[in-house]
């Protein structure tokens, strides 16, 4: 006998009827009756029903709020390509409209010159390592040519253990590499044998840790074991040389199976502010300047795709509805040095470079440098206002309807605008151009736009193509655009990367575009798994997923969220503070009494409106808003309670520290533009103009008196010129909460 | 209500406000928060800004919003609302069948102690934990079972580093449910 009568008798009869799916009716449960086997196994199906229910709420949870850090990473990230992409365009109206005697266009048109030389023999000459000496004390590798597999393994032991290679090395490796590159088509058609898997290599970032366990757990490159990297191996992390370095090791050593497609970031202007340069610099302060320059010759002469076995398109970005792979075939790239190089200058600017250069490609009308800009963009009113635009675009701005308009004016609207969209674009093919267009022109805005498109497009789940507002350039393309694209070229498969993935890759548009992402622990420690993709002469993809740094891999799922929301977090808080007097002023909007106090929905609304990231912030808010009184926030007090201390200077003006801050990476941009020598440092006098070249691309008036209260404050060396790297460090905001 | 003669109107705003958050408040602005709620919890997964999301990211949705439906729960709830097999579902749907649920407080939340009885059935001899072996054999063949993944994070995430068992009191009280949610 096992069941008492009445009440567990009555418990019993609940336990049948409950079903699975009414979770509160069965209001106990029934311990009890241990002997009453069927009770028993209901009972603990209800019970394991219970704690998945419970556990999948908590997980989920979890995932909502990776999610939001996902979203904070991205808007940020995408917010500063952005940038870039303004600061740039907006150099080159400068150059465009301002006389040859003006200083800030002297400042910046070294960036816009042609080259003093002109041919590529005498660029051998500049780049010739020959006369660099190594010297005894020289610990690192030495290495020999031509180059070996036993070289490239000897360069992969030395960066294992941190050393460094010498400039005549580095010098030599690149100089072969550019005549290697010399001779590759822009698209490498690569075919699979019968009885072998090629390994296709997203995003590397610089991350070195995740080329070497990618290296270990899939082998080196070899005859046997093809590889095609796409692109993006430098910029962000900190060892982007060392993974040229190999990857062009293995390139000279295997020509006809390492393959490298060119990224958006195998670009010198981009590098300016994404690390690169100032990675080069710092490691090689006497010939940084001439490896940089090689480097910039190398990129622009990568390949822009691979395709393997006429059926699997391999390249960085991805695809527009324009994209002609014939046209590609037969561009000139090497022409193409940088996405984002601006207007050419106009003919009567020309500091008297020699007119052959033009031939050589790096020169132009002012009319086709104009184009090039607009076209940057994917120019295509009409359907951009029919969209809703993606979240995380630009502001809307209506486009200017005016049609005449003078320079002054316009100078003034840009002031005002707190960026560009295609009504830049717009402007400038509207206003009536005199010049006579060379023939070429036409072909080679076609050109252009369609590398740029190969190299910084993204895919969206929408039919169409739309200008790609949030990085700047490229397109947005939907998947009739891939069906279309690929059946042209009778194509099956689009394999990109560009985008960083939680799981290191991700197919979209009916599993006919496939993002493989490279980089581990991209935005933060634990934020995403990298992966490589192994293709057979089946061309089905198999994906191979690893996350570097030990740590990581130990962490819970909780740890891993937590750990990467906190950093998240941090960088929220600090762009929140570099706008607060914007964000006081939204606020106030919202107070015309003045009580200090505003609703949650008011403060998320201003929130968004001045920082324009397109951000969930009502989801975001219990993280950011500590106290809240019946919905309401003390908006000046948690402006406070953000926490971040900025450095204490003993300068007059404090106005020009929110500007500074603003516009951090603005700033060292336009100091590493400025900066023609690449020696890191720049002189007051470059100093200043750099402020009053930002102070025309922003609204705010900053008066020389601060600017130069400014300069003695970070005299470090007190010898009348400035560290870019000291400068920028001291300038660097801290969150207090990071040690919470 | 209080004469308001004597008040500065910074003190009126704050009262009113006060007033309006309170428990009598009206429907029409429990309502609107309501549906500001799963509009934001909505926008998260919205990766195009086109008011649709992956069918597939509806259950992260629906727990977020502080609810513990079952799968069957989550079945029947995604058959309501999705477009036609497309894989999506329109806010246009999702937003009055959520409301509903919210307002209805259709699937509620565990309490602590139902779950603590839950585990306890599952420790059959008392021991005060589980066996990863035993949570594992309940998790992935009864009910509406774990996949191998969810097992594996399970076990990572709950397992005592040291003794490798679970301690369920402990993690019941670990993760607590957020009150904010």
């Amino acid at each position: 006998m096992g069941c008492g009568m009445g009440k567990s008798e009555l418990q019993l009869k609940k336990c049948d009827r409950v079903s699975i799916s009414a979770p509160g009716a069965c209001s106990r449960l029934q311990s009890q009756p241990k002997c009453h086997a069927h009770c028993e196994a209901a009972t603990a199906i209800r019970a394991a029903l219970l704690i998945q229910r419970w556990y999948r709420q908590y997980v989920a949870r979890l995932e909502m709020r990776r999610r939001c850090t996902w979203n904070i990473f991205q808007s940020i990230e995408y917010a500063g390509e952005q940038d870039q992409i303004k600061l740039y365009n907006f150099f080159g109206f400068l150059m465009d409209h301002f006389t040859p005697a003006s200083s800030e266009r002297n400042l910046i048109s070294h960036i816009f010159r042609e080259n003093e030389i002109c041919r590529d023999i005498e660029w051998e000459r500049y780049f010739c390592y020959k006369s660099i000496e190594v010297p005894e004390s020289y610990t690192g590798p030495h290495l020999t040519f031509p180059m070996t597999f036993c070289g490239v393994s000897k360069l992969m032991e030395a960066f294992k253990h941190k050393q460094q290679l010498h400039a005549r090395y580095v010098l030599q490796i690149l100089g072969e590499t550019w005549r290697l590159l010399r001779i590759l088509p822009n698209i490498n058609y690569v075919s699979v044998c019968h009885n072998q898997e090629i390994t296709i290599c997203g995003d590397l970032h610089g991350h070195l840790e995740d080329l070497l366990l990618i290296f270990y757990k899939n082998g080196l490159p070899s005859s046997e074991k093809p590889y095609v990297f796409n692109g993006d191996f430098v910029d962000r992390g900190k060892n982007s040389l060392e993974i040229l370095l190999i990857l062009f090791g293995f390139l000279l050593v295997y020509p006809n199976d390492v393959h490298l497609n060119r990224g958006n970031h195998e670009d010198h202007i981009v590098n300016l502010r994404y690390g690169f340069t100032k990675e080069i610099l710092g490691k090689y302060r006497v010939h940084g300047k001439k490896i940089l320059k090689l480097l910039q010759k190398i990129f622009s002469w990568l390949p822009l795709a691979t395709v393997i076995d006429h059926k699997v398109l391999i390249v960085h970005g991805g695809i527009s509805d324009m994209t002609d792979l014939n046209v590609i075939e037969r561009v000139d790239r090497h022409r193409y040095v940088s996405a984002l190089r601006p207007t050419k200058m106009s003919q009567q600017a020309v500091n008297g470079s020699k007119s052959q250069n033009s031939r050589n490609g790096e020169a132009g009308g002012p009319v086709e440098g104009r184009r090039r800009v607009y076209s940057l963009t994917h120019h295509s009113p009409a359907s951009a206002q029919r969209h809703n635009p993606p979240r995380r675009s630009l502001h809307n701005l209506p486009i200017s309807n005016q049609l005449s308009w003078s320079l002054e004016d316009e100078l003034k609207r840009r002031r005002r605008l707190a960026g560009f969209d295609q009504s830049y674009g717009e402007m400038n093919k509207s206003e009536s151009d005199s010049d006579s267009e060379p023939a070429g022109t036409e072909t080679d805005e076609q050109e252009w736009k369609q590398i740029v498109d190969l190299l910084w497009s993204d895919p969206m789940p929408q039919n169409g193509c739309i200008p790609n507002e949030v990085r700047g350039g490229g397109c947005y393309w939907g998947p009739d655009v891939t069906e279309e694209v690929l059946e042209r070229h009778n194509l099956q498969l689009l394999i990109r990367s560009h985008e960083c993935k939680q799981d290191g890759y991700e197919f979209c548009h009916n599993r006919r575009v496939l993002t493989i992402f490279s980089a581990s622990n991209y935005y933060e420690v634990g934020s995403n798994r990298g992966a490589y993709i192994r293709m057979g002469p089946d061309l089905v993809p198999h994906f191979i997923q690893y996350q570097a740094s030990r740590t990581c891999r130990e962490l819970t799922l909780t740890q891993s969220v937590g750990w990467t929301e906190r950093s998240a977090l941090r960088a929220l808080r600090e762009q929140l503070f570099v706008h607060k007097s914007d964000l006081i002023s939204a606020f106030q909007e919202f107070d015309p009494n003045n009580t200090g106090m505003i609703s949650l929905r008011h403060w998320a609304s201003a929130t968004e409106t001045v920082l324009n990231l397109g951000l969930p912030w009502r989801m975001l808010r219990p993280q950011l808003v500590n106290s809240t009184k019946y919905g309401m926030v003390d908006y000046q007090q948690w402006i406070r309670e953000l926490s971040i201390t900025e450095p204490k200077l003993e300068i007059s003006d404090t106005s020009i520290l929110e500007t500074m801050y603003k516009n951090h990476s603005n700033l060292e941009t336009i100091f590493r533009i400025i900066d023609t020598d690449h020696s890191g440092s720049i002189s007051f006098e470059e100093f200043r103009q750099t402020w009053k070249l930002l102070s025309s691309h922003l609204q705010t008036e900053i008066s020389d008196e601060a600017i130069a209260d400014l300069a003695q404050s970070i005299d470090f060396n007190k010898d009348g010129s400035i560290d870019i790297n000291e400068f920028m460090e001291a300038f660097r905001l801290v969150d207090l909460s990071a040690h919470t | 209500m209080m004469s308001q003669t004597d008040e500065t109107p910074a003190v009126a705003k704050r009262r009113d406000n006060n007033m309006a958050e309170s428990n009598n408040q009206s429907a029409e602005t429990k309502l609107s928060d309501v549906h500001k709620r799963i509009k934001a919890a909505f926008e998260t997964f919205d990766n195009a800004a086109n008011n649709t999301v992956d069918v597939r990211e509806i259950g992260t949705i629906i727990y977020s919003l502080g609810c513990f439906p079952s799968q069957a729960d989550l079945h029947d709830f995604i058959a309501e609302v999705e477009e036609d097999h497309s894989g999506y579902i329109h806010l246009d749907r999702f937003l009055p069948a959520m409301t509903k649920v919210l307002l209805e407080h259709k699937f509620p939340p565990i309490p602590k102690d139902l779950l603590l009885q839950a585990f306890e059935v599952l420790d059959k001899d008392n021991k005060g934990y589980l066996e990863p072996e035993e949570l594992t054999k309940y998790m992935t063949q009864e009910g509406e079972p774990f996949t191998q993944e969810e097992m594996e994070e399970m076990l990572t995430g709950l397992a005592d580093h040291e003794r490798n068992v679970i301690y369920y009191k402990d993690v019941i009280n670990q993760l607590a449910i957020d009150p904010d949610m």
